[in-house]
């Protein structure tokens, strides 16, 4: 499995005055295997690259290759990308239509053509994965909670068990339990099916506790890409992004000023505990 | 696609047209409507193709854009064109071949029908939708009918739904197009089947669509509540608008246009 771009460019408005070059000639490849934050300001072109990827847009120049092949090859054939890079938009909860959850989340795999049997069980999973138990299914999506409502559309991309999962900001607006299991959902996706997730997300939080590579997008070019201790420890170009550090991370910088700690490079609750512990405290 | 149509799109301008009073254009709607509807003859049409062109001149609009308003009207503008063309019968017959006839009629009524609806279109929208503010517009219609309310009409209310409207279609819009993305990235079909199989792909669609109206619907209703409002009971106005002397004068020329395509009417001249 590969997840390529070469040398995109998208531009909007062409020939208008309102012509903005959302890409500037992006080259990366996405490992699989792997969730990848993607972060960067408003406008620094995240949401164009999430719909790139499955072919709502069109780059205006260069080529987005899926497994070696360019995805406008055959603009026919669009459809089946979208079914092997599912795509959940920012505030999926407002795309529920059908009359229960359940068919809700049957409608990717229905449009796959898949067989009765394969629909149930991958409804099934998809709606263990995102947490959603028996009764919610058999309910209509519209009665559901905002939480529930969010859950039930991830479910339904999840369902297609597309190969590259992709969300824009799935957590957004949520309570922190809420936030928790909708990303704890996410990684099971990704161990349970080995699938690559691509995670857009403004939390730096989320993005150092669940991704194991992280994406700097600024003004439409890739301004870094590296692991989270390379991104996170390279402050001064983060700062110079103005993009924030987890919570946990300014305190370890704090805490090491003070000379209470050692080290820095703590970007998670879970490690930043233990090395307290560790201390004593 | 979509975003093709124009309805309720102000263009903010510094025009004459911009600064005439909304009340004014409003009658001036009237009157051009007369004039377009009531033009029979070539002499007339061409006076009103001439208004129409000068409209537009003044509003200082785009051409483009306004030739945009007309694009999704081009199916229809077609479509009549060819009814009458080959469906209207006559004296003269101009062209025979097996069981078509084409007579000289049907090609006038044709060009007749389609120069009608693109000054319809056009002109209405240059001169009241493109460079009348939303906010104008209701407010001028508003005071327009204001003599209502003394037979117990619901002016103001009428007023604040309509404006609400042209609010919100942009945004619904918006919404319409990102639901039929998200419901592409989960392999919706809207491009191909036959007309039944299209019509049931918009369901997932319009369903969403519906929902988030009436979400929005409640949300503003309860904003507005919040905000006291209570229709247009005690309502002050920061900005009164006033009627000047320029006013006065587009409205003459506009009644003298009406009355003058009228009489144009009757000028004949043989082709």
């Amino acid at each position: 499995m590969s997840l390529k771009l070469e040398n995109v460019t998208v531009v909007y408005g062409e020939g208008t005055p309102f012509r903005k070059t959302a890409l500037d000639d992006i080259n990366i490849e996405f490992p699989s295997g792997k969730i990848i934050g993607i972060i960067g300001h408003t406008g620094s072109g995240k949401s164009t690259l999430a719909q790139l990827l499955n072919g709502l847009m069109k780059p205006t120049s260069g080529r987005v290759l899926l497994e070696g092949n360019d995805i406008w090859e055959n603009p026919k054939e669009i459809g089946k990308v979208r079914f092997r890079v599912g795509l959940v938009f920012q505030y999926p909860e407002y795309q529920l239509f059908e009359e229960t959850v359940k068919d809700d989340i049957a409608f990717g795999p229905k449009n796959m053509h898949l067989t009765e049997s394969e629909i149930a069980e991958r409804v099934a999973e998809a709606a263990k994965m995102c947490g959603l138990d028996q009764s919610a299914l058999v309910r209509s999506p519209f009665e559901l909670s905002g939480g529930q409502k969010r859950r039930a559309a991830i479910a339904g991309v999840m369902a297609m068990r597309p190969d590259y999962l992709v969300l824009d900001e799935p957590a957004a607006g949520l309570d922190p339990a809420g936030k928790e299991e909708i990303l704890s959902g996410i990684s099971a996706y990704r161990s349970g099916n080995g699938g690559s997730v691509l995670l857009i997300s403004h939390s730096m939080e989320d993005i150092a506790k669940y991704s194991d590579l992280i994406l700097v997008l600024k003004e439409g070019k890739i301004y870094s890409f590296g692991t989270v201790e390379e991104i996170f420890s390279d402050i001064a170009s983060l700062s110079r992004s103005s993009l924030d550090l987890p919570q946990i991370t300014k305190l370890f910088h704090e805490l090491k000023k003070r000379g209470v700690t050692g080290r820095d490079d703590v970007y998670t609750l879970k490690f930043g505990e233990k090395l307290l512990r560790e201390k004593g405290f | 696609m979509l975003k093709d149509i124009t309805l309720g799109q102000y263009f903010p301008g510094k025009s004459l047209l911009h600064k005439t009073d909304a009340r004014v254009k409003i009658l001036a709607l009237i009157a051009y409507l007369v004039l377009v509807l009531s033009a029979k003859s070539a002499v007339s049409f061409a006076f009103v193709l001439s208004v129409t062109a000068i409209m537009i001149a003044i509003s200082g609009i785009p051409l483009k854009t306004v030739l945009r308003a007309l694009r999704p009207l081009l199916f229809i503008l077609i479509f009549t064109a060819v009814i009458n063309v080959f469906f209207v019968s006559g004296e003269t017959v101009l062209f025979e071949w097996k069981f078509i006839r084409i007579y000289r009629e049907g090609i006038e009524n044709a060009v007749k029908m389609t120069v009608r609806l693109i000054c319809l279109v056009g002109g209405t929208s240059v001169l009241l939708t493109y460079t009348t503010s939303p906010l104008d517009l209701t407010d001028g219609l508003e005071r327009l009918l204001n003599p209502l309310k003394y037979i117990k009409v619901p002016v103001h209310d009428f007023a604040m739904m309509m404006s609400i409207a042209l609010r919100f279609i942009p945004t619904l819009i918006e919404e319409t197009d990102k639901i039929i993305s998200a419901q592409k990235a989960r392999g919706a079909d809207f491009e191909s089947g036959n007309l039944f199989a299209r019509a049931k792909a918009l369901i997932p669609v319009l369903v969403p669509l519906f929902v988030s109206a009436y979400r929005r619907a409640y949300e503003l209703a309860e904003a507005m509540e919040c905000r006291c409002y209570r229709s247009g009971e005690g309502k002050t106005r920061m900005k009164i608008i006033k009627t000047r002397p320029a006013d006065y004068v587009f409205l003459a020329v506009c009644i003298v246009c009406c009355v003058g395509a009228i009489l144009l009417n009757r000028v004949v001249i043989p082709l």
